[in-house]
């Protein structure tokens, strides 16, 4: 019963990573950009929730009212004013730049906010469960991964279904045809970073309640995005889902069996998979 | 027209001047122990280091298209064996800082291996993840004190020299040591038919591979010789610092942030770059280091200006504005002039 509770806590876990993974997966999926700040953005989403909290006295939840869109908006300014410069056959720019703007975000959070480790405050919300067949199972948790599966469900209805997700895979087979077909892929590009900042915007709130945050950490949450996306597969959000719940069964399992291996589990499962399937569990194209 | 009017050469002018006063300045740095003070050569100590560093991140990304965040693996790893050889099987320092390289270089096959399957940007951070693996796994170890780290003991230390100026002095010449042979190999090794072979990967990899080069392994060879290097340059780094923990050791902000910043500021693909970037990052540092994290925030913000308006850093723009190049690599053709007679 104990390793069932660790399984299951383990995969609502994976919920949460399947958020930080799915906008990774989305830019990368349309423009074959790797943000190396993608860990900071989640991070500066968290703290936008504390000031937005602090300064009105919402609960964390409605916060994403305000920062949802402000993160939409640092996006699609991020990638028309930066972002787009760097893309091109050239590997390093994309690469250096995101590196250098992970490097400003952390250090900008550090200025404004300390090193404190801080923690949005949700009441209730963080201590209340359900218990289901003798699992007691937290109400947040179950909230984060449905929220997963409502956002990558909604990804995908977005890929597949509006005109605005034509325009994402219009771009993603074929950047030239698609500008000759009368799409501005500077602004389809704006587009994707925004709707990846949203997506980031939701996962920051969520990972805000859940566990107390500091500038430092967003390198490991891009880590445990990167390696949810490539245990799932490149380019599959229904994968980066079961990436996500990879992972995080493989680190409570990890941290049961001794809790000083918790993140190690992780990366070893992530590893274990790279070496006996290169692309992925559930792959839909080459990297 | 005959052909012995043109010339073949890779020397020039500008690159014998340059190898005359590299060769001063040697042996300048060499005396520094009788001409500077000692915090003037701890500081010039750590810019030797991180020239070596930042040469090998340079050979790996600018040249063989291997871009890694995570060399603070191998800088770790390196330190952490020097600490493992000498405290539990009693080896000299000197003694332990050779075999952390063979060690790094073993370790760093089945590491390429895996990693090599991940592409581009994937495969930077899958360095990262290895050097997380490393880090965690380092933090297990409780015989070198597990998180929160071990200090070298004295005896160990006192094996170097027994006076401090002796220690400091040697300490000193082996960071000005390994700066010069990691330069000099990175030069040699680009002058040689595989640094020709990894050129022609760095101006186009399909072109490269028509021709018959072996992509993967040229690859590999450079990921294990900079990562055996990079082990070693560890257990100087920490043999400095006499105290190694697993956070500092596997620090990205400092073996691989800083490293990079060097690189891309002075110029990437190039062997000049890594010497020009560590004396304007360091100068950087001495004047800004009061700022803080404000210091960190105009370092990013220098790189991103860099990356985008001067690709091939300050010495790219110094090269394509004078020709210059001070370590010839590329052939060029000369055209006698008619006084030198044909």
């Amino acid at each position: 019963m104990e390793w069932l509770n660790a399984i299951v806590q383990g995969a609502l876990l994976g919920g949460l990573y399947a958020l930080f993974a799915a906008g990774l997966s989305l830019i990368f999926g349309v423009m074959r950009l790797v943000n190396i700040a993608h860990g900071d953005l989640i991070v500066l989403a968290a703290y936008l929730g504390l000031t937005v909290t602090a300064a009105t006295g919402l609960h964390p939840l409605l916060a994403l009212v305000v920062v949802v869109p402000a993160m939409g908006a640092i996006g699609y300014a991020l990638q028309r004013g930066l972002l787009n410069q760097t893309l091109g056959d050239d590997l390093l720019p994309p690469l250096l730049v995101t590196f250098g703007l992970s490097v400003i975000i952390q250090n900008g959070l550090l200025e404004v906010y300390s090193a404190d480790p801080q923690k949005l405050d949700a009441g209730a919300l963080e201590t209340a469960s359900l218990s289901v067949g003798g699992l007691s199972l937290g109400i947040l948790p179950v909230l984060t991964f449905a929220v997963a599966v409502a956002v990558i469900w909604a990804l995908q209805w977005t890929f597949y279904h509006t005109s605005l997700g034509r325009a994402f895979r219009a771009v993603s087979d074929n950047q030239d045809i698609a500008q000759l077909m009368g799409l501005n892929r500077r602004h389809v590009f704006g587009l994707a970073m925004a709707l990846a900042l949203v997506v980031t915007g939701i996962a920051g709130i969520l990972l805000g309640i859940r566990t107390s945050f500091d500038p430092s950490i967003g390198g490991g949450r891009l880590i445990f995005a990167f390696e949810a996306v490539i245990i799932g597969g490149l380019g599959n959000l229904w994968g980066t889902l079961a990436g996500g719940v990879i992972l995080g069964v493989a680190q409570t399992v990890g941290a049961k069996i001794d809790p000083g291996w918790q993140l190690l589990a992780g990366h070893l499962a992530f590893l274990f998979i790279l070496a006996v399937r290169p692309n992925g569990l559930f792959p839909r194209i080459a990297a | 027209m005959s052909n012995q009017e043109y010339q073949v050469t890779r020397s020039s002018n500008a690159a014998r001047v340059a190898a005359i006063l590299g060769a001063i300045v040697v042996v300048v740095l060499i005396a520094a122990p009788w001409w500077a003070g000692r915090a003037d050569m701890r500081l010039m100590g750590e810019m030797f280091l991180y020239l070596a560093l930042a040469s090998l991140w340079n050979l790996m990304a600018g040249y063989a298209g291997l871009v890694s965040v995570g060399q603070q693996a191998y800088v770790g790893f390196g330190g952490y064996m020097l600490f493992a050889l000498t405290m539990f099987a009693g080896l000299h320092p000197l003694t332990a800082i050779g075999l952390a390289g063979v060690l790094g270089a073993l370790i760093s096959v089945p590491v390429a291996v895996l990693i090599f399957r991940l592409r581009g940007a994937y495969f930077a951070i899958g360095t990262w993840v290895i050097a997380e693996v490393f880090r965690l796994s380092f933090a297990q170890v409780s015989a070198l004190g597990g998180g929160s780290g071990s200090s070298l003991p004295v005896g160990i230390v006192k094996s170097l020299a027994d006076a401090r100026d002796t220690r400091e002095a040697l300490s000193y010449w082996l960071a000005l040591g390994a700066a010069v042979l990691v330069v000099a190999a990175v030069y040699f090794f680009l002058r040689s038919r595989r640094g020709l072979a990894l050129t022609a990967i760095r101006d186009n990899e399909l072109a490269a591979s028509s021709l018959g080069i072996d992509i993967w392994r040229t690859k590999l060879v450079v990921y294990i010789v900079s990562a055996a290097l990079t082990s070693m340059l560890g257990a100087l780094i920490f043999l400095q610092k006499l105290r190694i923990s697993p956070d500092a050791a596997f620090s990205v902000n400092d073996w691989t942030a800083f490293v990079i910043f060097i690189v891309v500021i002075g110029g990437i693909g190039t062997v000049e770059g890594p010497i020009i970037g560590t004396l304007i990052f360091f100068a950087l540092r001495e004047t800004l280091a009061d700022l803080g994290t404000v210091y960190l925030i105009v370092l990013g913000l220098v790189a991103i200006v860099v990356m985008l308006k001067a690709p091939r850093g300050v010495w790219g723009l110094i090269r394509s504005r004078f020709d210059l190049q001070l370590f010839p690599l590329r052939y060029r053709v000369i055209r006698r002039g008619p006084s030198k007679g044909a």
